[in-house]
This record gives structure tokens, C-alpha cells and sequence, in this order.
């Protein structure tokens, strides 16, 4: 497993204490998984994710993440209607370990807040809650 | 005692190591409240050759074949197991190892299961099957639970015709989750009735057994389109595996989930259990079955080989929001089955099954010959609903004085079908057998 | 490495099934035709089920390989703790398969199937008397059936008194089965944690007890080998608000003729046949975990019940509380008449016997053993203990390392990472029937085992080296499942 200073967090997104992402796209937000959650999990089989058009509130469980013994739920960081699903993953789940940022992206929300997104924390806070734990 | 292989030696030397003194010591964080028993009020213990002796008089006690003539099915059928299954099916490494959770030295339980995985999904038209569940009952509920997790919806229809101590267990399993099971009546023709399916709105799934419990084979082309239509799943149940020798399999007729008992495929009766749980589905439904699947995979050095997946379906890792509890299931139940699908063949397993039918058709014919009357006309695989004169319940203890089991008594199950009998003949009865038991009931 | 039982030898490839035959080929001996054929209606007729044809001499190959690829008890030592892999003493398969019993059929008329009932009778009193409870049913199929019949007696129970509950307390240390059957009656699993000394504390349950709380399932002795001292007690608790206390029997191998269940507060308890009575495992199964209960819950147990007059044995549904049913017919009836003989063999000295030495077994095995890995809890332990891979740490060897080298030794591999309160546990239950000798040499292959890990460690990470395959992509195998072929 990675040490936290071999994690790769970038700077542009915003993280949540369960380890998902959120990225401000226009006018709607891109969620998935972060390096530090990947890596824990080792290496994923399957990603069980909502439908189009489903609404979660903020916090909410919006979907699973499967390695080969255990699962763990996903939390919705901003609250919103999934408006896009990332399709790929139902035949290539590992795309969440080798590229968690771009290719390996779960759900695209047109969130009802915009501003919930601001509550969530930068890298380094993130990286902070990390080294406390 | 022969188990228990310590000599007063080893025990002292392992006990030094332990740093007691006796036996009794070793339980010292048991707090005197709790401890210890006066001993056990038991029989005293028997040598080999007395517990022999004692087995043999509980044996003689019991009415079996060849010495009675037990013309009983109704989901425990006999048939005849060949001997190179049963020797194989003893093999010490078969019958002695744990769940293979440890795949490098659990191959030839994984290869094994993997392939009944394989035949029984061929046998019942089925994409996936699970690894066994503990009997025909419980793979129905299951089934049935499986379905409501899938369509969200809270109901399911149960034929009447489905088994009724299998109905029975679902209403087990069903009573504390406040899911609804609704049974659809059965027709004058002894197929399930199907017009209550238009009203019913909100269904997670339609389950029929076919043949079912009459013995008859329901029209699973038509039920599979009603519970379609209607937005349900469509279950199909047996309790007669042989019979999709000759009849057209479950999912070739629309099924999306099928479950039975496999106590036929080479197991023998045993007073009713331990049989095999056979359920199977579409693959689009495979993570939401319940119980353990075998997948095939490979090793680092690319040599095939087997391991148990989709574990993240199961109790030890996804606890109280697995798809079942199940843990221990019925593999050797499985492997039995594997093998005797595997003598039998596809050719031999269409012959017997064409066999199984005729014996069933000739005792059919020959008791409508006699006048009896066989009150539901549809066709049947090989066990049929006889309805004898009035009064008959006499003649039926008579003849088990004279070692003849004539069916069983449907009034038990359906109290509106007084004098009615199930009758069940297998490969094993002979034509001679059969003429008797004819003879017999015209006496 | 150190001489061991364990060898390279001959292992014979074998393809699938339908990769094997011949169309036209058969393995079964039909019996001669003594009726005319009768066509079945074309409309309702398939073409049979799509299986390969093979000979008998391919059939008994076939399965004889890959008999050849499993480990079992006969083959060797199988200290997996938690699931009790005694000897399955051979006489038990003969006493199951006498005709009498393996051909008589379930719902044969009382009075044709006195044997069959009259054994099942006595063993429901022996189950009684071994655990101290007042009756017993036979019907569960398993050790997870045996806990959802417990779980609904609870139910019935709650439900008669006309207040439904909605939530049960559930220890870290338990089995994923007991939330798992839990959670098929609708309770929400309570967790609460065990103390510094691998039990319970009757505080941490008189703090999350309440009158929504339907009881509690506990593991005596629980799954870290430990007795919970403090049972009596959390009972009180329980009981003081009406709640139920179920036992988790899967351990009862510790505690024959030592522990009487009812006696320490236990309402329902469930035994697994095949762990502590003896009973073959078979791949997997069948198993039968029956319930055993008190007074209050007898009311409740399964239908049809075995009752006795005059010496005449019958089946009785008149229960009008009973939770009903549980399989279709009297359950696993084949591996009660196997449990039987074993407890007609053994005697109630016998009994008490094998657990005082599965203990002893098990406390030889810890004390020998804690130099070399990390002993988490340092007590005595009953007829498990648990260790990790602490002391490993520094040469990056785990658990799963070791188990598998284990196998390259020649036994197989203890339970490992559960109990899940426990990183890296390693979890050994030798059993009563292990001999001393045998059990030295396990203790002698993990020592060198531990040796290796600080040696060698690419051995262990490659291990095992002598079974019929490396090890498997289970990675693959749950990505792209392929579960037919």
C-alpha cells in the first residue's frame, strides 16, 4: 500500500472524509473515487452505481465498490440528480484503480447546491484528516 | 476410545507444557457458576459390533424396497444409483475436506462443482447455477427473496400446485419480513390457474412447479408471458429433475429464475434429507444470487484452474446485507448429482427419462383400464393423481400390511380432494410390480 | 526446509467433463424394458439436456483425479479453526447408509418408519442432555439455518407477547452468518465490541440494551477461543428487559460434559452435527445445526415434532405456535443417524474426553507457539487460539503467506483474518483426535515456517509449491466471472 506522501491528490478537486472526489464541471460535478481509497481497496472487480435520473441528497449511499473480499459503499459528496454513469465500468471496473481522476470517473451529478461543494475540503486539508487517522 | 488417540503420557507431557495438573485445570477461566456438569446422562457406550447390532434392529423397523413396493414420490423419488457413483462419491477426499476456501488444495472439490455448476444450468436451461443450497424448499424461497431484491416489489404468486411442504417453508421464511405470498388456484385440468394474474398488479415474481405437485406438466410458455406482461419474474420450481430429459427445459420457456430439488439425480431418499437444492438464473441476476458460486480462472503460471467468486455476495463479508445466510450448503449432495448426470449421459438420461414416463403411463393406463378414475387429464411425467372409491383409506392400511405403499394421500395436503391418491412409478418398479399393486386395489 | 509429510508426487491432468467422451457412450446400466414406450406430447418434448456421454471407466477416472487435488481429514491434519475438522469415524457411513434408512422415504406412514423416528427421538434427547437445554429440533439443515430458526423462535416469542422487536446485539467477534440471519428477520444488528481480554463486558451490553432490543447472539466459547466469563451476567441483563439470548453453538466442542448451556442463561442454542458430532463436511456439506431451547421457547420450535407414547414414535403438528417449517421434509436425516452413532459410540465420558483434549490440544499448541507469533489475548484458550502476523510484520509476511506455505508442509492452513477483531489472525483448532505427535510437527513446520519469513521470504510469497495449481487469479475470476462451461 502507499505511503500518504506517494498518493497522488490533485489539486483542482475537492474530497469528502469517505475518500470520494468532486469535480466542478460547468454547471455540474464529476464524482469518483480518490488514489487513497483505491489503493486501500486494492484492486477493484466491480462497481455497482445508481441509474440516470436517480436523486441522492448529500451523504447519501449512491453505490458500492467491490475488491475480491470486501465491499464498501460510496457516499455522495454533493447532493443531485445523476445525470450520467460511467458505462465503462461495468466491463472494465479496474479503470478505478489505474486512473481513479479520469477514466475510472463514477457518476456525473447536476447537484442541487452548487455551494455544498465548497463545504467539502481542499488536498490539503484532505491530506491532513489523512495523516490523523 | 478409538477416536482419541492420547496416551496418560502425552497427556501429562502436554499438560506440563500447558503448566497444569489435570485435565479439569485447563477450564479454570470458567467461572465456577458455569461450571462443571455432574456428567452426562447418556447410554452407556457401544463397541462396534453392538452399535452394528443396535443399527440393524432401528433398520428393521423401516419399510423399504426391495421388500415393500412403495409407489410414493411427491418430491423424494427412487431411483437407481449405480455403484461406481456411490464408491466414488465415498472417496475419503470428497467426503472429508471443508469448503475449498483455500483453492491450491481444493481442486478436485472446485473442478467437481464448477461442472455440476455446468450440467445442472444444461439440465434447466439456465445460464448460471449456484454451488447447491440445502433442499428444494429453501432454493424456493430463496428464489423468491432473490426476485423481490431484484424488482423491489413486495409480493410474489405461488401456484397451489407448487409442492405444499415447500409452500410451507416459504410461509417460514416470508412470515417475518412482511413480504405477501399469494397462491393461485388450480384448474379442473390439474394445471395452475392463471386468471388471477390479470388483477394482480405489483408482483416481484409468478412461481409454478412443473410437473407439479399433481404430477402434471403446466404450460410454462404462457405463464412465463403473464408474469412478463405483468412485469414479474418468472420462477420455475420441480421436484422431478428427470423429467427435463424429456420435457423442454425452464428457460428455454421464458424462465428467469429456476429452483427445485435434485434428490433424483443419484441420491438416495434418506427419510427426506440431506437432498440438493438446485437454483439457477439468468446471468443478468448472477449478483443477486443467493449461496456460493465456483468461477474458473488461472493461476500466476496460467494453468487453469477454480476458486469460489462473487464472494462479495456473502454472509462473511457483506453480513447483514448479504443475499443469504447460507454458509455450509449441500456440495457433496452436488457432487453426487455431478456424477450421476455424468453416467447417465445425455443419451442415458433421455432414455431413463423416456423410461420413467412409460412405467408411470403403463400403471396410469392400466388402473383407468381397472375403472379408476384419473381426475386431471393433463399430461404428467411420472407420478399422477388417482382418484379411488370412497372409502378407500381402508383398503390403503390393508395394503401396507401386505408391504404395499399405494401413493400417497392427497386429502393431507389438499383437504378438498378427498379419496384422491398420488401415485409415482420410477424405473424401479417392474411391470410386474405394477400389475400387482392394479390387482390389488380391484381386490 | 525440514523432513515433512509432505512430498512432490505424481498429479494427473484431467480435462472437463464435456472435453471427455463420446457421443453414444454410456456409464449407467438401464434396466430392461418392460412396457411399450408411450410418446410424451411433441409440443411439451425438448431434446434432453445437453450433457457429455462418457463411459464408466471415464466417469470413475475422472472423479478419482480429482479426488487426488483435495485435502481432507483422512489426508492429514486440517486445523481450520472454527469448523471443528475431528475424525469422521468411518463406522458412522455404514450406520447412514444401511438400506433401512437410505432408501425409506420421508412421508411414509408412522407406523413403516418407526426406526427412523424412534432415532430421532433419542438424539433430540441426547442433543438436550449434552447442552443442558430442555428440547430440541432437528430440522435445521445447517449451522446458518440452525441460527435462523433461533432467530425465529426470538421472533415467535416477541410476537406472542404482541410487541414486535426491531433491533439485536451482536458481538465483533461473531460469524458474518449470525448478522446475515439476523437480518432475514428484519433485526438491525446492534455491534458492540468485546473488552481488553477478548470478551464481553456485562456494562457494554447493559448500554445498548433496550426494550426495541429483541436479545443477543453470542459465540460460547466465542470465536477467539475464549470463554465468555461473563455470560451469567449479561443474561440478567438481557432477560431484564425481556430480551432472548441465543447461543451460537458452532464452539460447543469445547464444553461437552462441562458446560451446561441453560444453566449459564442461554434461551436457544444451535449445534453444528458436523463439527462437534462428527460428521463428515463433505466439500462444503451437508451439514445440520439443530436448535436446542428452553421452556419458554419450546412452543415455538419447528413442525412436525417427534412425539412418544407407549413406545410408539409419531410426528405431532399440533404446535399452533410453531414458526412452522424449515425444509421440506425432517431435515438431514442422513447426517443425524451419523451424529447418533457417534454419540453411541463416545458415551458421556467419551464426550466430556474429547473436549478436555481438544483443549489441551489447543493450549499445547498456544503456549508452544507464542515465542514465534504475536498472541494477541495471552489467557487460556478452549479448543482454539488465535495468533497474528505481528512478529512477521518487519519482513512484510503476512497471514495469507504463511497459511499457504503451510500447505508446501503438508497440512492445511488454519483459519485466517477472522475473527476480524484481530488483524492478520491466524485462528487453529487442532481438534481431540490430532495426536501429539502429529500436532508437533505442525508446530515444528510453523516455527519453520517463521524462520523462513525472516530467511527467505520470496519462499513464502511464492508457496505453495506442491499442490496441483499456484496460486489463483481470484482478481480474474471476479471480474469476468466464467461460472459455466
Amino acid at each position: 500500500m502507499k505511503e500518504i506522501n506517494e498518493l497522488n491528490l490533485p489539486d483542482d478537486l475537492r474530497y469528502a472524509e469517505d475518500h470520494e472526489w468532486a469535480r466542478s464541471e460547468k454547471n455540474n460535478i464529476r464524482v469518483g473515487i480518490d488514489d487513497y481509497a483505491q489503493d486501500q481497496l486494492g484492486d477493484i472487480v466491480y462497481v455497482d452505481l445508481p441509474q440516470k435520473g436517480d436523486k441522492f441528497s448529500k451523504g447519501e449511499e449512491f453505490g458500492t465498490v467491490e475488491s475480491v473480499k470486501a465491499v464498501s459503499e460510496l457516499f455522495i459528496p454533493v447532493g443531485g440528480e445523476v445525470i450520467e454513469i460511467n458505462k465503462n465500468l461495468e466491463d472494465i471496473p479496474e479503470l478505478v484503480n489505474n486512473s481513479p481522476y479520469d477514466e475510472g470517473w463514477m457518476i456525473l451529478i447536476k447537484p442541487d447546491d452548487p455551494a455544498e461543494l465548497n463545504a467539502l475540503m481542499d488536498r490539503d486539508a484532505y491530506l491532513e484528516m489523512l495523516k490523523g487517522q | 476410545m478409538r477416536y482419541l488417540p492420547h496416551t496418560k503420557e502425552e497427556i501429562n507431557a502436554m499438560l506440563q507444557t500447558v503448566g497444569v495438573d489435570t485435565l479439569e485445570d485447563l477450564f479454570s477461566t470458567i467461572p465456577s457458576s458455569c461450571c462443571c456438569r455432574m456428567g452426562l446422562n447418556l447410554p452407556e457406550p457401544l463397541t462396534e459390533w453392538e452399535l452394528n447390532a443396535h443399527m440393524d434392529t432401528l433398520t428393521a423397523k423401516m419399510a423399504v424396497s426391495p421388500e415393500y413396493k412403495v409407489f410414493m414420490g411427491a418430491g423424494s423419488y427412487e431411483h437407481y444409483t449405480p455403484v461406481a457413483a456411490t464408491y466414488l462419491l465415498s472417496r475419503s477426499e470428497f467426503v472429508t475436506s471443508y469448503t475449498p476456501y483455500q483453492p491450491e488444495m481444493s481442486q478436485g472439490t472446485l473442478q467437481a462443482i464448477y461442472e455440476y455448476q455446468t450440467l445442472a444450468s444444461r439440465l434447466m436451461g439456465m445460464e448460471v447455477a449456484t454451488a447447491s443450497h440445502y433442499d428444494g424448499s429453501t432454493a424456493l424461497a430463496e428464489a423468491l427473496l432473490m426476485a423481490i431484491r431484484i424488482t423491489r416489489k413486495k409480493r410474489v404468486a405461488v401456484s397451489k400446485l407448487i409442492h405444499p411442504l415447500h409452500r410451507r417453508v416459504v410461509q417460514t421464511y416470508f412470515d417475518p419480513t412482511g413480504y405477501e405470498v399469494i397462491e393461485l388456484p388450480y384448474l379442473e385440468n390439474g394445471k395452475t390457474d392463471l386468471a388471477m394474474l390479470e388483477e394482480l398488479e405489483g408482483l416481484a415474481a409468478v412461481a409454478v412447479q412443473s410437473p407439479n405437485f399433481f404430477g402434471c406438466v403446466e404450460d410454462l410458455k404462457s405463464v412465463g408471458e403473464k408474469s412478463h406482461a405483468g412485469g414479474s419474474l418468472f420462477i420455475v420450481s420441480f421436484t422431478e429433475a428427470l423429467a427435463y430429459g424429456l420435457l423442454k427445459n425452464p428457460g428455454s420457456q421464458g424462465a428467469d429464475i429456476v429452483c427445485g430439488e435434485g434428490q433424483s439425480l443419484g441420491l438416495p431418499r434418506s427419510f427426506g434429507g440431506p437432498g440438493l437444492g438446485v437454483l439457477g438464473s439468468l446471468t443478468k441476476y448472477m449478483r443477486n444470487l443467493p449461496g456460493r458460486l465456483i468461477g474458473r480462472t488461472q493461476d500466476k503460471e496460467g494453468k487453469d484452474g477454480f476458486v469460489l467468486t462473487l464472494a462479495t455476495r456473502e454472509q462473511h463479508i457483506r453480513r447483514e446485507k448479504a443475499t443469504s445466510n447460507i454458509c455450509t450448503n449441500n456440495s457433496h449432495c452436488a457432487l453426487s448429482a455431478a456424477v450421476y448426470m455424468a453416467s447417465l449421459g445425455g443419451t442415458g438420461f433421455r432414455e431413463l427419462s423416456q423410461l420413467n414416463h412409460d412405467k408411470a403411463e403403463y400403471l396410469k393406463n392400466e388402473l383407468a383400464k381397472a375403472g379408476f378414475v384419473i381426475p386431471f387429464d393433463s399430461p404428467t411425467f411420472n407420478e399422477f393423481v388417482v382418484k379411488f372409491p370412497g372409502g378407500f383409506a381402508a383398503k390403503y392400511n390393508g395394503l401396507l400390511d401386505k408391504k404395499i405403499v399405494a401413493g400417497l394421500p392427497v386429502e393431507t395436503y389438499y383437504p378438498e380432494l378427498k379419496d384422491h391418491y398420488l401415485l409415482c412409478a420410477t424405473e424401479t418398479m417392474s411391470k410386474e410390480d405394477m400389475d400387482e399393486l392394479v390387482r390389488e386395489v380391484l381386490k | 526446509m525440514i523432513e515433512t509429510i509432505a512430498t512432490s508426487g505424481l498429479i494427473l491432468n484431467e480435462p472437463l467433463l464435456w472435453e471427455k467422451g463420446r457421443k453414444g457412450r454410456s456409464g449407467f446400466s438401464l434396466p430392461r424394458r418392460d412396457v411399450e414406450t408411450s410418446p410424451m406430447d411433441p409440443a411439451l418434448t425438448g431434446e434432453g439436456p445437453d450433457f457429455p456421454d462418457l463411459s464408466e471407466v471415464d466417469v470413475v477416472r475422472h472423479y478419482t483425479r480429482l479426488s487426488t487435488w483435495n485435502f481432507g481429514v483422512d489426508t492429514g491434519m486440517y486445523p481450520l479453526g472454527s469448523c471443528t475438522m475431528k475424525y469422521n469415524p468411518k463406522t458412522n457411513e455404514r450406520q447412514a447408509s444401511l438400506p433401512g434408512f437410505s432408501r425409506s422415504h420421508p412421508l411414509l406412514p408412522e407406523k413403516l418408519s418407526q426406526g427412523a423416528l424412534e432415532l430421532m427421538f433419542k438424539l433430540e434427547r441426547y442433543l438436550a442432555e449434552i447442552t443442558g437445554m430442555e428440547a430440541v429440533s432437528l430440522q435445521p439443515a445447517a449451522g446458518a439455518h440452525g441460527e435462523l430458526a433461533g432467530m425465529l423462535l426470538i421472533h415467535a416469542y416477541h410476537k406472542g407477547k404482541g410487541s414486535q422487536r426491531s433491533k439485536i446485539i451482536i458481538p465483533d467477534t461473531a460469524h458474518g452468518t449470525n448478522p446475515a440471519s439476523a437480518a432475514l428477520c428484519g433485526y438491525r444488528p446492534v455491534p458492540v465490541n468485546s473488552n481488553e481480554n477478548g470478551i464481553l463486558s456485562a456494562e457494554t451490553i447493559a448500554a445498548v440494551m433496550d426494550e426495541e432490543t429483541a436479545g443477543i447472539m453470542v459465540t460460547n466459547p466465542n470465536t477467539l477461543g475464549l470463554f465468555e466469563e461473563n455470560i451469567k451476567e449479561i443474561a440478567e441483563v438481557v432477560h431484564a428487559k425481556d430480551g432472548l439470548i441465543y447461543c451460537d453453538g458452532a464452539n460447543m466442542n469445547a464444553v461437552m460434559g462441562i458446560v451446561d448451556m441453560m444453566e449459564i442463561g442461554i434461551d436457544v442454542l444451535h449445534l453444528n452435527l458436523h463439527k462437534t458430532f462428527s460428521t463428515p463436511h463433505g466439500g462444503g456439506g451437508p451439514g445440520s445445526g439443530p436448535v436446542c431451547v428452553n421452556k419458554t421457547l419450546e412452543p415455538f420450535l419447528p413442525i412436525p415434532r417427534i412425539v412418544s407414547e407407549n413406545g410408539h414414535y409419531a410426528l405431532s403438528e399440533d404446535f399452533p405456535q410453531s414458526i412452522g417449517k424449515l425444509d421440506t421434509f425432517h431435515g438431514h436425516f442422513g447426517v443425524m443417524v451419523k451424529a447418533y452413532s457417534y454419540i453411541m459410540s463416545m458415551g458421556a465420558e467419551g464426550l466430556k474426553k474429547a473436549s478436555q483434549l481438544a483443549v489441551l490440544n489447543a493450549n499445547y499448541i498456544k503456549e508452544k507457539l507464542k515465542g514465534v507469533f504475536h498472541l494477541p489475548y495471552d489467557r487460556p484458550c478452549m479448543h482454539e487460539c488465535v495468533f497474528t502476523d505481528k512478529n512477521q510484520a518487519a519482513n512484510k509476511i503476512t497471514t495469507l503467506e504463511m497459511a499457504k506455505r503451510l500447505m508446501d508442509y503438508g497440512f492445511h492452513p488454519p483459519t485466517v483474518y477472522f475473527p476480524l477483531v484481530v488483524q492478520g489472525a491466524i485462528m487453529i483448532e487442532p481438534t481431540e483426535t490430532e495426536s501429539k505427535e502429529d500436532i508437533d510437527r505442525f508446530i515444528d513446520a510453523l516455527q519453520h515456517i517463521a524462520q523462513e519469513a525472516k530467511e527467505n521470504p520470496q519462499i513464502l510469497k511464492e508457496a505453495p509449491n506442491r499442490c496441483k495449481v499456484k496460486r489463483l487469479d481470484e482478481t480474474a475470476a471476479a471480474r469476468k466471472p466464467c461460472l459455466a462451461g
